[in-house]
């Protein structure tokens, strides 16, 4: 395939963040009032470099068809450059090609998955594992993005089970001894990376734990996947989920992971076109994983984007990636530290944590800090960052946050704790 | 600089020393509002005599914006009609929605047309106007209100 010519690149062994920040024009046109932009947003959505944005046009000049139906060469091309994207993102996560459902982002594979097990009830014996009623318990945390929430409390309220999370501790770091799991527990469902704190809770404990009284589990993968090495297989999740425009990739795809025996024997969410083996009048049968679970013509220059930014992040290397952003992530944590009247909401140390860090300052509210940060050309992220019962669990309503990818610089983390001093000084609290 | 065009002295005055802040009694209506973006929140209450507001008082957590803006209202309601209100209203959310196109009208807004510099914000936009929507809700709950007992049951 061509796109993926466009897409390999060609790294030198150094990690050379100049070199990457190359590839993203966003990266050097500037904001406001000439400022340079800072991007410190990357958690909310990553910028896409060059050999992305080529992947998808070379696609769609040149190999555009609906994918899985139509025998000419086009629809062949295209169908061969939807499933090579597939494989090489599972190749990223240590998964197979058969274990990952695209998705129109890791939201829509949190519902796919809650809708899943709604349909269990009336869908036969071979579903029963998934199925849930009054009694049965389903166990998030309380440092969920919405997304990984929301869906359990609508499944909960159709079919009357519970839903019961972990706390968080006054540090930051998930609260293991503030909930047993039970024989009624069905579904644990947590993060990987706290979109707010950076947290990164313990999964193989996590993972056990459920385990013992047969429950499943789901990793929302979306803050890890795109910023270190990530091997599903060996955390031994039942279910993931990320996004591709958190990865250096487009908007409109993301992935549901799931391991081969439970998507083999779960019922269809979205039904139509595509999923099916045998239609009838009276009634139909359904393909096997993962085209039973994407219905209707699937989004597919997002899919071949989504292989090149793989491509992409495997070429400079996840270790690398992960290296580089620790080192961004310590150095805002230890400027922050240093100024009278920020709070780090989370941990204040880099050990079990990426490169999310989110902060309030005395007497400035966020978003009177954003504004500030923001007249500074930087792009931060001011609010509850759809963790809204996380913020109440810290007594606040909004933080600022930065976040930060592999084409971020040292000087980007000094020009966001300039701001921090900017905005002290503006509102005049010290 | 933006920031000082947005972030005029009048507003920082008002969130330094924010008036009528805080919930009293007595009142006819009360409506709680939340900005779903940022979880800035406010509880106003409204205190009528007859067609005239006599208070408005509330409690909230928020930004400059909304906490000076709900401040600025205050001033501009107590003591004035309900029907004045809302129009002064309408002036103001004209302004702050306009992008910064549309010339204030001084006279209505008086020192709400400080916030003329966050229309060209429009991610500030619902901050200047949470305590407004909490007001035009708190003053619709009191009409409720006397519709109810006004109307016999059969008519509703």
């Amino acid at each position: 395939m061509s796109a993926r010519a466009v897409a390999a690149y060609d790294v030198e062994q150094a990690f050379d963040v100049e070199k990457i920040r190359g590839d993203f024009a966003i990266l050097s046109r500037t904001v406001r009032e000439g400022r340079p932009l800072v991007y410190l947003d990357s958690g909310a959505t990553s910028q896409r470099p060059r050999q992305v944005l080529d992947a998808e046009r070379a696609f769609l000049e040149q190999h555009n068809a609906a994918v899985h139906r139509g025998a000419h060469q086009l629809a062949e091309e295209a169908t061969d450059a939807y499933e090579s994207a597939r494989s090489r993102i599972a190749a990223l996560i240590g998964a197979t090609p058969g274990e990952l459902v695209f998705t129109k982002n890791a939201t829509e594979g949190v519902n796919l998955l809650a809708y899943a097990m709604s349909n269990s009830a009336t869908a036969g014996s071979e579903c029963e594992r998934f199925a849930l009623g009054p009694g049965d318990e389903i166990v998030v945390t309380e440092m969920e993005h919405h997304a990984n929430l929301v869906p359990w409390q609508e499944l909960c309220r159709r079919t009357g089970a519970t839903l019961r999370w972990y706390g968080v501790t006054e540090d930051g770091r998930l609260d293991l001894d503030s909930l047993q799991l039970s024989e009624r527990t069905k579904l644990v469902a947590f993060t990987h990376q706290s979109n707010v704190m950076g947290t990164v809770p313990p999964v193989a404990e996590l993972v056990r734990r459920a385990r013992e009284v047969g429950a499943l589990t789901l990793l929302d993968a979306c803050q890890s996947v795109p910023h270190g090495p990530v091997d599903l297989g060996s955390l031994g999740v039942d279910f993931a989920v990320f996004s591709g425009h958190k990865m250096l990739g487009p908007s409109g795809i993301g992935v549901l992971y799931g391991r081969r025996e439970l998507l083999e024997a779960m019922p269809p969410f979205l039904t139509g076109g595509s999923m099916i083996e045998l239609v009838r009048m009276e009634g139909s049968s359904y393909a096997p994983p993962p085209q039973r679970f994407e219905a209707g013509v699937p989004m597919t220059s997002q899919a071949v984007g989504l292989g090149a930014a793989v491509d992409y992040l495997s070429a400079v290397g996840m270790d690398r990636v992960a290296a580089h952003e620790r080192a961004l992530t310590e150095r805002a944590l230890a400027g922050l530290s240093e100024v009278d009247g920020v709070r780090i909401i989370g941990p204040t140390d880099s050990e079990h944590r990426g490169g999310a860090v989110s902060f309030v300052i005395d007497g400035v509210h966020a978003h009177d800090a954003g504004q500030v940060l923001d007249s500074l050309g930087v792009a931060a992220r001011v609010g509850h960052h759809c963790a809204w019962p996380l913020h109440r669990r810290f007594g606040i309503a909004a933080t600022v946050r930065a976040s930060f990818a592999l084409y971020n610089l040292e000087s980007e983390v000094d020009t966001l704790i300039d701001g921090v001093h900017e905005s002290k000084r503006f509102f005049g609290v010290g | 600089m933006q920031l000082e065009q947005m972030y005029q002295e009048i507003i920082l005055d008002h969130y330094r020393n924010p008036h009528r802040r805080g919930l009293r009694e007595p009142y006819d209506g009360e409506s709680f509002q939340v900005n779903p973006t940022c979880g800035d929140e406010v509880t106003l209450r409204v205190a009528l005599d007859g067609d005239t507001v006599t208070d408005v008082s509330y409690d909230a957590m928020g930004c400059s914006i909304s906490q000076a803006a709900t401040s600025v209202l205050t001033d501009l309601v107590v003591g004035r009609t309900v029907g004045d209100s809302l129009s002064t209203m309408d002036s103001f959310v004209e302004m702050i929605q306009s992008r910064g196109e549309v010339e204030p009208d001084e006279d209505a807004l008086s020192d709400a047309v400080a916030f003329a510099g966050v229309a060209k914000y429009p991610a500030r936009v619902k901050c200047a106007l949470l305590g407004w929507m909490a007001f035009k809700d708190a003053v619709g709950r009191v009409r409720e209100d006397d519709s109810d007992a006004e109307q016999p049951v059969e008519a509703r």
